[in-house]
């Protein structure tokens, strides 16, 4: 589709770049006393929401002469970007780590990171997957350094600046390989075009591969690329924190799967098993690696973390690596259940980070000795801090269980060839346990019975409870999300 | 009768928890006679699925069946049949005692019985689930009440006991979330528990993965699972620990209810899904047996903690089932078709699973009627209470003889019959095993003397004696160890259509294929 006709299909993302720019004028001219600029930014959301809902059912097609996809696969990711940005605005409105800092560009620049990610999820051209990336990348480096008096943010903005930048250089590179040997920045292109080099530059592929997943594996956290991860956690204010765990990993994992899925198969989705990357390169076994090291490496370290937002770094490198084992198999069944726990995982994780905020907002601290008693100051907090770390640990009745369950279902399917991926990510929802059970024992087990108990204040303790509910609902009853992820599952790679 | 029983037995306590959560937490009798109406309809409604149960029926009896989640083949299935009746009266009946033992509890009382209810709600499910997925998610929410009823409500090293019970616990769970799925791929996409029984044997029959059966692969995958629970040896190591920390109602639980889930579903899934490997493990099984008999008899002779000691009879006890289970082969052509020994050892495993639970339970309240007046458990401490309790006294009697395997008591019979039914084939283990006996005999009797007879203890002149309460709780359990120890024709005659079942599916199924 020419550039033209592609406006009309664009609407989410005009919408975006209206909110944000209304949202500057309007903090300029306002001074903005009163966060009026979160809510103004949270309604653009909304409307773009709307936009997501209207072109949802169209047929898929390209846009801007085949440089951005419209398909259901990045409609989802787009509606579940969507929700957790409204989700975390809603939640920094209520952080205390951010008062005293002006907030205006804070929120225009989640929603500049937001329409980095809308750009992300449906590009379908090496120069878009590079621009968008640089569009989220950037946005987050400064909302990671947003604490300006803080020296830990300011690190951790930093850290994120160097890491990535590096591995964005890398990725060019790797790009620019691809580029090389095939001549087109177009998936689709370079697909037949692969398949046309028929194995004389293998060894030039499997470089272009690697320096590529450096990229990709810095947008999710996957070892070796997470070194930045703890850091910038630990050190950025806990909404943009939460963020970050959530809608870029999100993004990441749907560009992840998008481009080797494209690049790398036919496109239709159901290769058998010898299929497996038409090059004959061991990628499958590579990314199966990965996942292994990824989240035991996550699991491991955060076993030794006292403060509870770097570990739930280090668990959210762990659940990368869970959803990077589904993906080996290439087949539908593993993507089905990347989604449907990339769902699950963003409702957990949001709602184990908004804890986070209480507490802080509470205590003042994110250690773990300062949850020590919460469940019994704090009953309806610690009750539903339980939920998230059971549901993260994976246990039933929890939307966490029903994500691994179809995870460890999709590798089991694919043949005994993965069994072990299973074993050890069995191994390591045990491991997890254990850290996760740390929060839940200083909540209750540690700390006497309070005649006085302390609220976490009306918008936060909705959020919490809206977030519970979902995941034990989920945890029940999860047909609609099954449903919805699998109308998502298509997307084209052929259409020029 | 009530339509959809089986649904109410298993969410009662969920509505009783419901309940409770709208009650204020300083109202805390309210709490407790609210958990005591939920937990004792339960036990009226188990009595009535007692009542209206056909005996001469080995299927599976007042099904329900709902349809989930469609896309996975997920379906809510629940049935008993004389495998799981009783474990369903069991855990009724233990539930509602416990309620009454625990009703001294005073910290954050609202948060222990709404706990508890969600606990008893775990179990009933396990044992009433016909779909694979339903048993695992029941399976799973045991875990978390017991990990805090241990954990907020134990002794000094409650913390430590509860994450011990929860790892080991998990590590479990999770061996069998893999075996179940591997079981749904392998048998057409299906969670049905009675479908898999009749796939799961030609499905997997000359699968191999990695050079070995998929058969013993699944097998061991799921053992792993049921064992931590029984706990059968190596895996025993947090039972004694559990057992001792957790409050008393708990114990009580925990070694009448939570160990038979092990054996229930190594019977119900393993025996009945993968014949092929009963055969190939039942020697192991009953070499198991007797070092849960030996280890768990020695254990507890060692031990000056009178609770311990009983937990460490805990694992001996469960010895004597895994031989009674591993009898079942002798029913095959190969060992001359004995069907009466694999009767006789499998309905022996079935009647002690059931035994244990009346007397260790009645051990454990026993045990903490006496901790709550001394506050120690030092068998060495007491002396001489006989003369100053003498009802406790008495009933202690019942409860160690009990233990100990004295005839005429129901911990008996069922010994016995685990040892005829194994005897055939398994004759050195038996002989044994007998060893075992002996060795409870000595460290109960040993235990009871010092506790009981001999001076009174200068300390405790003035000791009450157990009260109503108390009495009200371990009543039921002494006159059913007596009924069934004279008189246990009505328990066998519940599980012998299935026991039969049971046999025929080991023994033609895992004839007719090969591993």
């Amino acid at each position: 589709m020419n550039n033209l006709q592609s406006l009309s299909y664009f609407i989410p993302e005009f919408v975006l770049v209206g909110t944000i720019l209304i949202a500057i004028i309007y903090d300029l001219l306002t001074k903005d006393k009163d966060c009026q600029t979160g809510l103004l930014v949270i309604f653009g959301l909304i409307l773009s929401f709307v936009g997501i809902w209207l072109i949802k059912d169209q047929a898929m097609t390209s846009l801007f002469m085949g440089t951005l996809a419209l398909d259901p696969f990045a409609i989802f990711f787009k509606a579940l970007v969507t929700i957790a940005t409204i989700l975390i605005l809603f939640v920094s409105k209520e952080n205390d780590e951010l008062k005293g800092y002006k907030l205006g560009e804070y929120y225009v620049l989640i929603a500049a990171l937001t329409l980095g990610l809308y750009l992300m999820v449906s590009s379908i051209d090496l120069i878009m997957v590079y621009l968008s990336i640089e569009v989220v990348s950037i946005s987050s480096f400064i909302l990671a350094g947003y604490l300006k008096n803080n020296l830990r943010s300011n690190e951790s903005s930093l850290k994120y600046v160097i890491y990535g930048a590096f591995s964005s250089g890398l990725m060019l590179f790797g790009l620019s390989i691809l580029f090389g040997l095939t001549g087109s920045t177009k998936f689709a292109t370079i697909q037949t075009e692969i398949v046309n080099l028929s194995g004389t530059a293998d060894f030039a592929l499997i470089v272009a591969i690697a320096l590529i997943l450096a990229g990709f594996g810095y947008k999710i956290s996957a070892v070796p690329f997470h070194f930045w991860t703890p850091d910038v956690y630990e050190g950025a204010p806990t909404p943009v924190t939460a963020y970050l765990s959530v809608a870029p990993k999100a993004a990441g994992f749907g560009l992840l799967i998008r481009f080797f899925h494209s690049i790398f198969t036919d496109g239709t989705l159901l290769l058998p098993t010898e299929q497996l990357g038409s090059s004959g390169l061991p990628w499958p076994q590579l990314i199966a690696v990965i996942a292994v090291i990824t989240m035991t490496l996550g699991n491991i370290v955060a076993l030794q973390q006292t403060n509870v937002k770097r570990m739930l770094a280090y668990s959210s490198i762990a659940h990368a690596g869970y959803m990077l084992m589904a993906l080996p198999m290439l087949s539908a069944e593993g993507i089905y259940s990347i989604l449907i726990y990339l769902v699950m995982y963003m409702i957990m994780n949001l709602g184990a980070f908004t804890v986070v905020i209480v507490v802080r907002n509470q205590t003042g601290g994110e250690q773990l000795s300062d949850y020590i008693g919460l469940g019994w100051k704090m009953p309806f907090v610690g009750a539903v801090m339980t939920i998230f770390m059971l549901s993260l640990t994976g246990i039933p009745p929890t939307a966490g269980f029903i994500g691994k369950f179809y995870l460890f279902a999709a590798v089991i399917k694919a043949g005994s060839t993965f069994y072990w991926l299973v074993v050890i990510g069995a191994v390591n929802s045990v491991i997890s346990l254990y850290y996760y059970m740390r929060i839940i024992k200083a909540m209750f087990l540690k700390g006497e019975p309070q005649s006085e108990l302390i609220s976490p204040g009306r918008l936060l303790a909705v959020l919490l409870g809206l977030l519970a509910t979902a995941i034990i609902l989920f945890g029940v009853y999860w047909s609609p999300i099954a449903d919805w992820v699998r109308n998502s599952m298509m997307f084209f790679t052929q259409i020029q | 009768m009530v339509a959809n029983i089986l649904s109410w037995i298993v969410w009662l306590p969920i509505v009783g928890l419901t309940a409770i959560l709208f009650i204020p937490r300083e109202k805390k009798d309210v709490i407790k006679i609210i958990a005591a109406i939920a937990t004792g309809l339960q036990l009226w409604m188990a009595v009535m699925l007692w009542l209206n149960f056909d005996s001469g029926s080995g299927t599976f009896q007042f099904t329900e069946r709902l349809s989930w989640i469609p896309s996975f083949n997920i379906s809510y299935a629940l049935g008993v049949d004389g495998l799981s009746l009783p474990m369903v009266i069991l855990t009724a009946l233990l539930s509602f005692i416990a309620i009454f033992v625990s009703w001294n509890t005073e910290k954050a009382t609202k948060g222990y019985f709404a706990l508890f209810l969600l606990l008893d709600t775990g179990m009933m499910g396990v044992f009433v689930s016909l779909d694979f997925f339903l048993f695992y998610v029941f399976w799973e929410v045991m875990l978390l009440p017991m990990y805090f009823l241990i954990g907020m409500w134990g002794g000094p090293q409650k913390e430590y006991a509860a994450i011990k019970f929860f790892l080991y616990t998990l590590v479990g769970s999770v061996t069998m979330l893999i075996a179940i799925l591997a079981l749904y791929f392998t048998c057409g996409n299906t969670f049905d528990m009675i479908l898999l029984m009749e796939r799961a044997p030609q499905a997997l029959d000359g699968v191999f993965w990695w050079g070995m059966a998929a058969i013993k692969i699944i097998w061991v995958l799921l053992f792993i699972g049921f064992a931590i629970k029984v706990p059968v040896f190596p895996f025993h190591t947090w039972l004694p620990l559990a057992h001792v920390e957790a409050p008393t109602a708990i114990s009580v639980i925990l070694a009448g209810v939570l160990l038979k889930l092990g054996l229930y579903g190594m019977l119900r899934v393993n025996y009945t899904m993968l014949p092929d490997a009963v055969f190939w493990f039942a020697g192991s099984l009953a070499i198991l047996g007797l070092i849960n008999v030996i280890w768990g008899a020695l254990c507890a002779m060692a031990q000056k903690d009178l609770k311990k000691l009983v937990a460490y009879s805990s694992i001996n006890h469960m010895g004597y089932a895994l031989i009674g289970m591993a009898a079942v082969i002798a029913a095959s052509g190969a060992n001359g078709q004995d069907y009466t020994a694999a009767q006789a050892g499998l309905s022996g495993a079935v009647f002690q699973m059931f035994n244990h639970g009346t007397i260790s339970a009645m051990l454990f309240i026993l045990v903490g009627v006496i901790y709550e007046r001394t506050h120690h458990r030092d068998i060495d401490g007491f002396g001489g209470l006989a003369k100053q309790m003498p009802i406790y006294a008495g009933i202690s009697m019942v409860a160690f003889f009990g233990g100990l395997g004295l005839p005429g008591l129901s911990g008996f019979v069922s010994e016995f019959l685990c040892f005829i039914g194994a005897f055939p084939i398994f004759k050195v283990v038996v002989i044994i095993s007998t060893i075992g006996i002996l060795l409870n005999a000595a460290y109960f009797l040993s235990a009871y003397k010092r506790i009981f007879f001999g001076e009174l203890n200068t300390k405790y002149t003035d000791l009450p004696e157990i009260n109503g309460r108390e009495l009200f709780t371990v009543i039921p359990l002494v006159v059913i160890t007596l009924f069934f120890g004279i008189y246990p024709k009505p328990f066998l005659d519940i599980i012998r259509e299935t026991v039969t079942v049971l046999i025929d599916q080991v023994v033609l199924i895992g004839n007719i294929t090969g591993m």
